[in-house]
């Protein structure tokens, strides 16, 4: 990507030529054997699904209501900024994507609900959507019944690995090993206390954790301490933490608890930028961080596979398309990026197969890759999982991360981690 | 159905066009995944005919009967859970032979309160005595301490949630927020393909009908005219000597047992249970779906569960952005216009413009039907 700085400095607006080279894209770069007439609909849908000869119907399944709504929206918006590319460039096998939009209610049994209505009415091609691990343990085994297939874009627990499933976050061990060496190597850190929201994920997260902690970096653990969703009182485990002094807090606290904890956490003259102890989470992504308030959790470090702030061309463009689309005040958080690869990923996938058929859709999704991803470069593994990079942020007081490490290889997914079971 | 001395004829007509409605005109009319909805609208139909019972009949408004939908549905969950999680399904984890979710909470042995659902015939107790027994150990320390009306609902709002945060706190031994999820087969018979939906629809259907007859007999009763008595003058029952407490516990029991044959028909027909549907919304969902179809009318019940999830699925589907507030003036509109809901509707407007001769002056004044 480092060729594309060399643009000269011109009067025109980078908007204006990445419209044209967009547009330039189209008309240039579309192979010719991406135009529909040069794929029979009966020969690229042999499955029945609904694919036209000039459009092909894809389902958006998140929660646009109830308490998960401001965490999904972000993805749905990703989603829809990927399909209205991949349709100015040109859609799919030559076929416009439309999309069919429901409503999942951040209720688990209308999530179930939904899937088979797109699945079984509506015939979709592919569905993109879910959030949190309910919602997906709801649907799964919809998809699995009638061969669909979904792009799930939330970094989870693991311990899944559904052939009608693509995960575009990360699994556990992608996100937690190697910030865990990370502060170990370069800040030193010997002792650890874990917290987290009382779930699955936050506690299969901690037990890999844990486990890295003491057997690999032969760390100790002082404290692993679990509250339910939604609470707000941490000013007794605070206490703990001062009392224990571990080197870092390990926080994997999630949705409005984390206003709750950040600002108690500040309030108990704990400063993160000082880092002792240091703080780091895996929860916390910009999108929070406009919850919690810059200021309140300035100093922490989280471990990601994205950050708004990355720096490389891919993103500027990713970033710039997702503001003039859904407006300059929007940030972009990890599972937001995430979103936005699903699109892309089944789009890859249907024209290396060159049939919208599930079947040969997943026989083709490994080995995908996507160059253009925001995050970088991507591929997917034969585990239905991203090859993706770990990084590590800064918080700063704008609300922003400033990554501070990147692995240097793509950190390869492992949804059932021997020795971490 | 059409003994005279039981049914009023222009009940058995009801129950004929409901049952008409039911067995033949959704089966025909509805492709399989509609009619899998339907079902699962009619397992909250259970549910709507219990509180006919407590709250039209019985003047006890329960904001908590999510509680006992969701303890017979678990109850299913947990056998059918059980079934799927055998040591070859499951040789993945670390402790093979117990379900996934317990694997991941570091749970290596089963617990003991989990064995007896090993055994459907236990299950199937389970799901009616359970419920019951739960809903005894309630009604009892309430109702014999005269707590009623109001300050009752609040109590049983109050249970949803705790019931709901014991659910999701204990994941090692319930699901947590995920719930019990995955369940593949019951005693071997594949639950998932659109032909096993069909069969339980029906089984859901004809058990929907056994609820209905028992809740009927209920209200024909002498017992049905005490509750009566009781929910318009409680006092004057006391002073003629009746246990207003005792009647009171029954009904919320049976009420009670009937949202959890729900329950359990919910978990058959949808695949798994959550703690989702035993919260406070949902229980109060189910006091929706009683009000819209009429308190008084036990087959306006299971109109209003059919009409209201039928519209809660029509708005979101065609107006994902906008539904809620479809819903929402849905229910405003029914309060506002018909307080005694569909069945109100008909008694108002349809009844009098029939034909049927109206059948001989009820022996006693009876609520609208």
């Amino acid at each position: 990507m480092a060729d594309k700085k060399t643009f000269p400095i011109n009067p025109l607006s980078r908007r204006a030529i990445l419209a044209g080279g967009a547009a330039l894209g189209a008309t240039l770069f579309l192979p010719k054997g991406l135009r529909a007439q040069d794929f029979p609909t009966d020969q690229v849908n042999t499955t029945g699904l609904a694919v036209t000869d000039d459009t092909v119907q894809v389902g958006i399944l998140h929660s646009i209501s109830g308490t998960m709504s401001i965490s999904e929206t972000g993805s749905v918006q990703a989603e829809k900024l990927a399909i209205e590319q991949i349709n100015a460039q040109g859609g799919v096998l030559g076929r416009k994507i439309e999309t069919i939009q429901e409503d999942g209610a951040s209720d688990w049994p209308t999530f179930a609900e939904k899937a088979r209505k797109l699945l079984v009415n509506d015939k979709v091609a592919s569905v993109m959507g879910c959030w949190t691990s309910a919602s997906r343990k709801a649907v799964l085994p919809v998809f699995e019944q009638y061969n669909g297939m979904l792009y799930y874009p939330t970094f989870y627990e693991g311990l899944e690995e559904s052939p009608n499933v693509i995960y575009t976050g990360q699994e556990a061990t992608q996100q937690i090993i190697a910030g865990l060496d990370w502060v170990a190597r370069e800040k030193g850190a010997k002792s650890f206390y874990l917290l987290g929201s009382d779930y699955i994920w936050p506690r299969t997260s901690n037990k890999i954790a844990r486990k890295h902690i003491e057997d690999k970096l032969g760390g100790k653990v002082l404290g692993e301490e679990y509250y339910p969703l939604g609470h707000t009182q941490f000013n007794s485990v605070i206490n703990k933490i001062r009392l224990k002094k571990p080197d870092v807090i390990y926080a994997i606290v999630v949705g409005g608890s984390n206003v709750a904890f950040y600002k108690q956490l500040k309030a108990a003259g704990i400063d993160m930028t000082e880092e002792a102890p240091l703080l780091l989470t895996i929860s916390v992504t910009e999108d929070e961080i406009r919850g919690i308030g810059g200021e309140n959790i300035e100093g922490a470090y989280a471990c990601m596979k994205y950050f708004q702030s990355l720096e490389n061309e891919n993103n500027r463009e990713f970033v710039a398309a997702f503001k003039e689309m859904w407006g300059d005040d929007m940030v972009i958080g990890d599972v937001t990026q995430a979103a936005y690869l699903g699109p892309w990923l089944w789009k890859a996938a249907v024209e290396k197969a060159g049939s919208f058929d599930v079947d040969k859709v997943r026989e083709a999704s490994p080995g995908i890759e996507l160059a253009s991803a925001p995050e970088g470069y991507v591929k997917i593994h034969e585990n239905h999982h991203l090859w993706s990079k770990t990084r590590v942020g800064h918080a700063k007081a704008d609300g922003q991360y400033e990554v501070v490490f990147e692995t240097g290889d793509l950190v390869e997914p492992d949804p059932f981690p021997e020795g971490y079971q | 159905m059409t003994r005279t001395s039981f049914l009023k004829r222009d009940e058995a007509v009801g129950l004929a066009i409901l049952a008409l409605i039911i067995f033949v005109v959704f089966p025909v009319m509805l492709d399989d995944f509609r009619l899998n909805l339907f079902g699962k609208y009619l397992t909250y139909a259970f549910v709507a005919i219990g509180l006919v019972l407590c709250w039209g009949a019985g003047g006890i408004l329960s904001l908590g009967q999510g509680v006992f939908f969701g303890l017979g549905g678990y109850c299913m969950a947990m056998f059918l859970k059980l079934e799927a999680s055998t040591p070859e399904a499951t040789a993945i984890q670390s402790t093979p032979g117990i379900p996934d979710f317990m694997d991941w909470n570091q749970i290596t042995a089963l617990p003991v309160w989990w064995q007896p659902f090993d055994s459907f015939a236990l299950t199937l107790a389970a799901i009616l005595v359970v419920p019951a027994a739960f809903a005894f150990v309630i009604g009892f320390a309430m109702f014999r301490r005269r707590v009623s009306g109001v300050y009752f609902a609040i109590i049983t709002q109050a249970i949803a949630a705790i019931v709901t945060i014991l659910i999701i706190g204990q994941q090692g031994y319930t699901g947590g927020v995920n719930g019990i999820t995955d369940l593949r087969t019951l005693m071997g018979w594949d639950i998932r393909p659109d032909g096993a939906k069909t069969a339980l629809y029906f089984v859901n259907g004809v058990l929907l009908f056994v609820c209905l007859l028992v809740a009927m007999a209920i209200r024909k009763s002498k017992f049905g005219r005490v509750l009566v008595a009781m929910r318009d003058a409680e006092d004057r029952v006391r002073f003629s000597g009746y246990d207003v407490a005792s009647f009171k516990i029954f009904i919320f029991c049976v009420g009670a047992m009937m949202a959890s044959v729900g329950g359990a028909m919910f978990t058959l027909q949808v695949g798994f249970m959550s703690p989702t549907i035993v919260g406070i919304v949902p229980s109060i969902e189910m006091v929706i779906f009683c009000a819209v179809g009429g308190r008084h009318s036990l087959m306006g019940a299971v109109y209003g569960a059919l009409l209201v999830n039928w519209a809660k699925t029509t708005f979101s589907e065609s107006f994902p952005d906008l539904w809620l507030f479809g819903l929402g003036a849905l229910f405003i509109a029914v309060v506002m216009a018909f307080p005694n809901g569909l069945a109100g509707l008909y008694d108002d407007y349809v009844k009098p413009r029939l034909p049927m001769r109206r059948t001989a002056p009820a022996t006693q004044p009876q609520p609208a039907e």
